[in-house]
């Protein structure tokens, strides 16, 4: 399970973020899922709940996906990625090194490499909600 | 919030004992061949080690090692595989030979992202082939890569030394450990870099002959070990370390 790696920073940081900020307990965690990276997400919630400490003990982990889009750098074309079409080895190179769509995905129009993924990149903390002792 | 990746990154290396990056102001001074024998030959001298290609636009290890369709196992990230001995990690286990069209963003996030996946076994040293420059590989490198120390390439040329010597006050500038330069592709004997290090108070660990038999052993390790550049580098590996 290579999430267990991408869970493990989203739970360290949001350990550190829960620390700095006082908290006591931690509620609810929103993770927000690039799709471009075609994350797994019940093994990542399994990943979460092996990986989680007191602080998370009561904590609700909500994974929310973005979708992922492209914007062409040489034509101004945007499209939305779709994992369908592909074949399993260049989903799998997307999957552990989203950069791999400059190798294997083009623009719908013009067919350049040069393309911006726009959004719907990564795994990345969105809000973490708790209490604090004097609340 | 910060980069979730980012906080990962450092205990990644923390069965590592040390990085050497090998690097160089200049491409085509012979960086990947350089990184190759070393990582070989410090395997040789009993070391567990570790290659990793960071050039993700050019790599070229995987030539130079004769390797191909290898691909990391996945556990709780991802394991490089093994090659003629060592753990051994290129973007072409991605990749495979097709183009890697990146800017420098794109660079930076596929540097970060295998950063915080990649799970190292325990390795006495993890060499690091190195773009070319100061670009985004070499900052995002001595930003985040712990037990760091880098040894820089250049040939006798004057062209390629300036761009060399940048890079070295760069990292004088920044405190970052350099253990010195090997001169590669000497030619004829001179000692333009050796005074011009002086100045800068960087050792000279070396000069490389330029080597006929190189071309050939490309490839083929085996034969690799045979060439006075291979035995030349396991001569300088212990200043290296």
């Amino acid at each position: 399970m290579h999430e267990w790696a991408l869970a493990e920073g989203v739970v360290t940081t949001a350990q550190k973020f829960a620390e700095e900020n006082g908290l006591t307990k931690v509620t609810e965690v929103i993770v927000m899922i690039g799709e471009l990276q075609q994350i797994d997400h019940d093994v990542l919630e399994f990943t979460f709940e092996q990986l989680k400490t007191d602080l998370f003990k009561d904590a609700k982990f909500i994974l929310k996906t973005q979708p992922a889009m492209f914007k062409c750098r040489v034509c101004g074309n945007e499209w939305s990625f779709k994992a369908q079409g592909l074949t399993e080895d260049i989903s799998e190179a997307i999957h552990f090194v989203p950069e791999m769509a400059h190798v294997y995905v083009k623009c719908t129009e013009c067919e350049s490499p040069d393309f911006e993924v726009t959004q719907g990149r990564g795994v990345w903390l969105a809000t973490i909600k708790g209490v604090k002792d004097d609340e | 919030m910060s980069d979730p990746r980012l906080a990962v990154i450092e205990r990644r290396f923390d069965k590592v004992g040390k990085v050497i990056a090998v690097s160089s102001g200049k491409g085509g001074v012979g960086k990947s061949m350089v990184a190759t024998s070393l990582a070989l030959n410090l395997r040789d001298q009993g070391y567990k080690v570790g290659l990793f290609d960071m050039d993700f636009t050019s790599p070229a290890t995987h030539v130079i090692l004769g390797v191909e369709g290898l691909y990391p196992e996945e556990e709780n990230g991802i394991v490089p595989p093994i090659a003629h001995g060592l753990r051994y990690m290129s973007i072409t286990h991605y990749s495979l030979d097709e183009p890697a069209p990146l800017r420098g963003v794109d660079v930076s996030n596929a540097i970060i992202e295998l950063l915080a996946i990649i799970r190292w076994e325990e390795l006495d040293y993890l060499v690091v082939d190195m773009p070319p420059g100061i670009g985004d590989a070499t900052l995002d490198t001595i930003r985040l890569v712990p037990k760091l120390e880098f040894v820089v390439i250049t040939t006798p040329s004057k062209v390629a030394y300036q761009s060399v010597r940048r890079l070295l006050i760069l990292f004088k500038n920044l405190g970052i450990r350099v253990r010195g330069v090997i001169e590669n592709m000497v030619m004829k004997p001179g000692n333009y870099i050796e005074t011009e290090l002086e100045k800068i108070e960087i050792d000279h660990l070396g000069a490389l002959d330029y080597c006929e038999e190189l071309e050939d052993a490309i490839g083929d390790p085996a034969k690799l070990a045979e060439t006075s550049f291979y035995k030349k580098i396991g001569e300088l590996a212990p200043k290296i370390i």
